[in-house]
């Protein structure tokens, strides 16, 4: 293939693995942002919302639209629902100690792998797009469904921005953020605003997750690999900069893609995995964090 | 009967046989008294115990599952049939978590807590190469079930055996004749960038280049990778035919994704089942497999021309027509590799009362017995076809199926000989010590 | 984080501080290594086994310890270090035949220069961005492996034959494959690095660990060089997951790639949380426990990994410093 559609290709596929990963490192940012928490889970709640996906979709016969529409809807809200209640179960019994929450969230990732496991079984199990249409270029086909994931990305991405800068629920998690104790001296409820923020971001995992399950398929260990890209993210990005989420988001999927255009592909892999450490250990605070108060 | 009975209880003892026997027999005629004769009896019954290390956890779990069903029908016919040299046999499970550190800890279990006869059952490579140590140091037999090359390449030690199904060398040499034949002389190989993956690419090359062919490209894919678009333009235009194999959760993506990006207009397609083993043909997305081929171990679909002892093993495993499960037709099982299980605990059976097998002192007698096998015809007991084992190599060889996705099922167009995929011994295990 | 520094620390300094291990706690750990040497004779089979494995592993979990634990550097990337050893050990006793002494050595070379390189470039980021720095690093230590599965055979690994695991001396030769050996190899490994990191610990460069760990700012106004101290940390806690490694390669005589993999670098902190971060005999209770939880769980339960998770959440909860930790906590002031 020649170099120009080769690149169009490896950007485009940059594009789809951004768009996915920007969601659900969105979400991790929050709970890590906000609460301080590591949450290791977090892949789990992912991989949560694709296994919930395939069932919602074959609750409903007809067209597969409504299904996935389905799922879209309550796969992400019976995820944040689960995280509220182990938010509320444990992590608040933790009193939010960095360490001990560690160790509690690795617990819950036992728990819900092995849960999924039980009941949804061991294999990998597609669900199928809303819409199957292969756009043919003069170089190769592409997914229509894919592009489509890219544009409902970047809509979530405005909806949780809009609602982090610009409505009261939003203040009151940045307030929290910034600092706890003045938070709480001013009467914030800080204990339900982690609750919520727990559950926020699992369900943005879980958005992901469905997105993500027409293309590629439910499966009880799917969490894993997506956790370690999206901590990188968060990191790389900034701690707490939406914009620097989405930025780190976008540079890891296109360096992948791209890097791999020259290299066999495990060795493009570690010079991406390197090319990225080497920006945090040039810019520690990430691409657009402040640094460290 | 009683003769039988006798027998046993001198390894039980562990008096030597003949001076025991007589004065066995002596004792059954002066003092004939009960609590003696039931003691007899337990002896007799007391079941033979296989370790079945068990992948029900970890990546290897959908494999596990059906390997476990495989296993308990096996055990099952093997038991209704009397047994072994009249014991029962005992399935005893422990996970392994499709880790191979957990692997030797499993066997360690296995022979030093459980105080099984020998282990049993394992199929992901990495593990058997990781219980492999224990196995060998304990003196437990190691009967794998694994498809991999690690027994045949002589690296491993004289108790593990691999004897219920062939190993992937045999597999890769096997298929190319056929693909040369019937799809195309320039290959493009696309495999996972690992052990496995690399044992295809070394294996196959040669194979195809002896045809007349040639691999006109290799792709690797690192494990970690979840999405596989952006290598398909590493394929060459010249290509005839993409040689596929892919292993873990990831698989349907890439063969989904290579529709997507080539349509109907791209080069012929040959794959490994191993991709898609507990995966549904007619999922969404496949459509575009219609027409290609894959490698089987053993057809997944029930086919118009099968045995009686197939329909049989197919019964007592449970699986229907379409290979799934007649419990859930969605849940579909690994047919392809499956079989081994079944196979292998039959030649457990065989080469127990071939050895006479009477307790953990025979063990080595039990691999001896096990390395004098060779051929074994097609029947109940090896449904999948005929066999030929090589005691040197403690690896088996045997038939392959290529089948062709037709209307969404996989149809058996071609079998493969033994010859086809036969090859020098590389190692020789006979000449290690136990 | 306030709360964790030793009540000992405090009353140390009110009576002079003390650069060595009190009596008492030398006692206690001598206990243990007797204890320890006893049960290699008094166990059954398959728990002796379980043991020699847990040994070598605590070593892996307290050179983690020390990076963790004592100076506050959240790793995820530790499992780079230990295989580092277990490859450095393994693949010179596979390709280049070497014996056991050179090959170990060879593991620990290994190790220790990965994280004084590793140390060099990801200590100059602090906190979060430590860890993910450290978890790409050992991402690319991972890959590697594979990507030379030519001499590594990647995730399916080389089995170390029986004939080459023999340690030799000048007077005989020790079979490391026998049981009573290897146990004894190993709690001779597990003892030596205990007996380092004890008294370490109450050394000035211990103390000065932990005073970074506390607040690292003050201690460069009082003159430190905390990079230096720091990176001394991360070599030496290299070092110590190296040595785990190369023991293990040539103790089990197994090496394989899914020891680089990212949970090889969870584990060691779990096993450190668990048994009590910044205790010198937590990560031996932290990793021993979890074997059996999971040991136990799966005899009982194919859902084993529910009650591992269960159980994991319940021990933190109840014993939220870690098992040691917490007892030193409430009842042990002078626990070590």
């Amino acid at each position: 293939m020649a170099f120009g559609p080769y690149f169009l290709l490896a950007s485009l596929e940059g594009l789809v693995t951004a768009a996915v990963l920007s969601l659900m490192a969105l979400g991790l940012s929050l709970v890590f942002g906000v609460m301080r928490v590591v949450n290791v889970a977090h892949g789990e709640f992912y991989m949560l919302g694709a296994v919930l996906a395939w069932w919602f979709s074959t609750l409903v016969g007809g067209h597969p639209a409504v299904g996935f529409l389905l799922a879209l809807v309550l796969s992400p809200l019976v995820v944040a629902a689960i995280a509220f209640v182990a938010e509320r179960l444990v992590l608040s019994r933790l009193k939010y100690e960095p360490e001990a929450t560690i160790v509690a969230t690795i617990g819950l990732l036992y728990i819900v792998q092995q849960l999924a496991l039980t009941f949804y079984g061991p294999e990998a199990r597609p669900v199928e797009a809303p819409f199957n249409y292969r756009i043919s270029l003069p170089w190769f086909g592409y997914s229509a469904y894919k592009l489509a994931v890219i544009g409902f990305s970047i809509l979530m991405m405005i909806a949780t921005w809009f609602v982090l800068t610009r409505t009261k629920i939003g203040l009151v998690m940045r307030a929290t953020q910034f600092d706890r104790e003045t938070a709480q001296a001013f009467g914030i409820p800080v204990g339900r605003v982690y609750a919520g923020v727990f559950a926020l971001g699992a369900g943005l995992a879980a958005v992901a997750a469905v997105l993500i399950v027409p293309i590629q398929q439910a499966h009880y260990l799917m969490g894993h690999d997506p956790l370690l890209l999206s901590f990188i993210v968060v990191i790389i990005g900034g701690l707490g900069s939406l914009r620097g989420t989405v930025v780190a988001a976008v540079l890891i999927g296109l360096s992948d893609g791209i890097i791999s255009m020259f290299f066999s592909p495990t060795l493009a892999k570690m010079l991406a995995t390197l090319a990225v450490a080497m920006v945090l250990v040039f810019r520690p605070q990430g691409l657009f964090g402040t640094v460290a108060r | 009967m009683s003769e039988n009975r006798k027998l046993q209880m001198n390894s039980a003892s562990g008096v030597s046989r003949r001076t025991t026997l007589k004065g066995l027999g002596a004792a059954a005629g002066l003092i004939a008294a009960p609590g003696f004769v039931r003691y007899g009896q337990a002896q007799s019954s007391e079941p033979i115990r296989i370790g079945f290390q068990c992948h029900r956890t970890g990546i290897g779990a959908a494999y596990g599952r059906w390997y476990e069903r495989t296993t308990t029908a096996a055990a099952k016919r093997i038991n209704d049939a009397g047994g072994i040299n009249g014991r029962p046999l005992e399935i005893v499970i422990e996970d392994d978590g499709t880790d191979p550190k957990r692997g030797a800890e499993v066997v360690e279990k296995f022979a030093n807590q459980h105080k099984v006869d020998l282990v049993y059952g394992t199929l992901f490579s990495h593990v058997v190469v990781g219980s492999a140590p224990a196995a060998g140091e304990l003196k437990i037999p190691y009967y794998v079930v694994s498809e991999g090359y690690h027994v045949a390449s002589g690296k491993l030690n004289r108790y593990c055996v691999q004897p219920g199904i062939t190993d992937v060398k045999a597999q890769a040499r096997s298929m190319a004749p056929w693909i040369a034949d019937n799809l195309g002389k320039k290959v493009t190989l696309v495999y996972p960038d690992y052990a496995f993956g690399h044992d295809h690419r070394d294996f196959f090359t040669p194979a195809i280049e002896a045809q007349g062919g040639q691999v006109v490209a290799k792709v690797p894919i690192p494990p970690t990778e979840t999405s596989f678009t952006r290598y398909f333009p590493q394929i060459p235009s010249e290509t005839e035919v993409i040689y596929h194999v892919m292993v873990g959760p990831a698989v349907l993506t890439f063969v989904k994704e290579m529709g997507e990006f080539f349509g109907n207009s791209g080069p012929k397609l040959f794959g490994f089942i191993d991709s898609l083993e507990a995966v549904d043909i007619k999922s969404p997305g496949l459509e575009f497999l219609e027409g290609s081929h894959f490698w089987e171990g053993m057809p997944r679909y029930a086919q118009p021309d099968q045995a009686d002892y197939v329909t049989a093993y197919r019964e007592a495993v449970g699986i229907d027509e379409n290979g799934a499960s007649t419990q859930d037709a969605k849940d579909v099982s690994t047919a392809a590799h499956m079989f081994g299980c079944w196979e292998t605990l039959n030649i457990i059976k065989a080469a127990m009362e071939a050895c006479d097998y009477k307790g953990t002192d025979d063990r080595a007698a039990m691999i001896e017995a096990t390395e004098a096998m060779t051929d074994m015809e097609a029947g109940a007991d090896h449904p999948q076809g005929k066999k030929r084992f090589n005691g040197k190599t403690h690896q088996v060889f045997g038939e392959q199926s290529i089948s062709q996705v037709v209307d969404g099922k996989l149809k058996v167009v071609h079998r493969t000989s033994i010859e086809d995929g036969a090859y020098e011994p590389e190692a020789d295990y006979t000449a290690m010590s136990f | 984080m306030p709360g964790r520094a030793e009540g000992g620390v405090t009353r140390a300094m009110a009576n002079r501080i003390k650069l060595t291990p009190s009596a008492k706690s030398l006692a206690l750990h001598a206990g243990v290594v007797l204890l320890l040497l006893a049960l290699n004779f008094l166990l059954p089979e398959y728990h002796r086994g379980v043991f020699a494995r847990v040994l070598v592993l605590a070593v892996f979990a307290m050179g983690y310890n020390l990076a963790f634990g004592y100076t506050g550097l959240l790793s995820l990337g530790h499992a780079m270090f230990f295989a580092a050893g277990l490859y450095g050990a393994g693949l010179t006793v596979y390709h280049l035949e070497w014996s056991v002494w050179p090959a170990f050595a060879a593991g620990l070379a290994a190790g220790t220069g990965l994280a004084l390189v590793v140390g060099f470039l990801a200590l100059r980021t602090t906190g979060v961005a430590f860890m993910i720095v450290t978890l790409m690093f050992a991402q690319v230590f991972y890959l590697t492996t594979l990507y030379f599965t030519t001499y590594t055979r990647g995730e399916e690994g080389l089995v170390l034959p029986q004939s080459s695991r023999v340690l030799a001396f000048p007077g005989g030769a020790l079979n490391l494959s026998d049981p009573s050996t290897r146990y004894l190899v190993a709690l001779t490994l597990f003892t030596l690095v205990l007996t380092v990191i004890l008294f370490l610990v109450r050394a000035p460069f211990g103390r000065s660990l932990v005073a970074i760990r506390e607040n690292d700012e003050r201690m460069r106004m009082l003159g430190y060089n905390v990079f230096a101290n720091k990176l001394a940390s991360v070599v030496l806690s290299g070092l110590f997951c190296a040595a785990s490694g190369a023991a293990y390669a040539v103790l089990f005589g197994y090496v394989g790639s899914g020891f680089a993999a990212i949970q090889y670098s969870i584990l060691p902190l779990l096993w450190v949380l668990v048994g009590g971060a910044a205790t010198t005999l937590g990560p031996l209770i932290g990793t021993l426990f979890m074997f059996y939880v999971i040991d136990t769980a799966s005899s009982y339960t194919t859902a084993h990994l529910l009650v591992v998770g269960l159980v994991l959440i319940g021990v933190i909860l109840f014993f939220p410093k870690g098992i040691a930790g917490t007892v030193r906590g409430r009842w042990l002031p002078w626990l070590p």
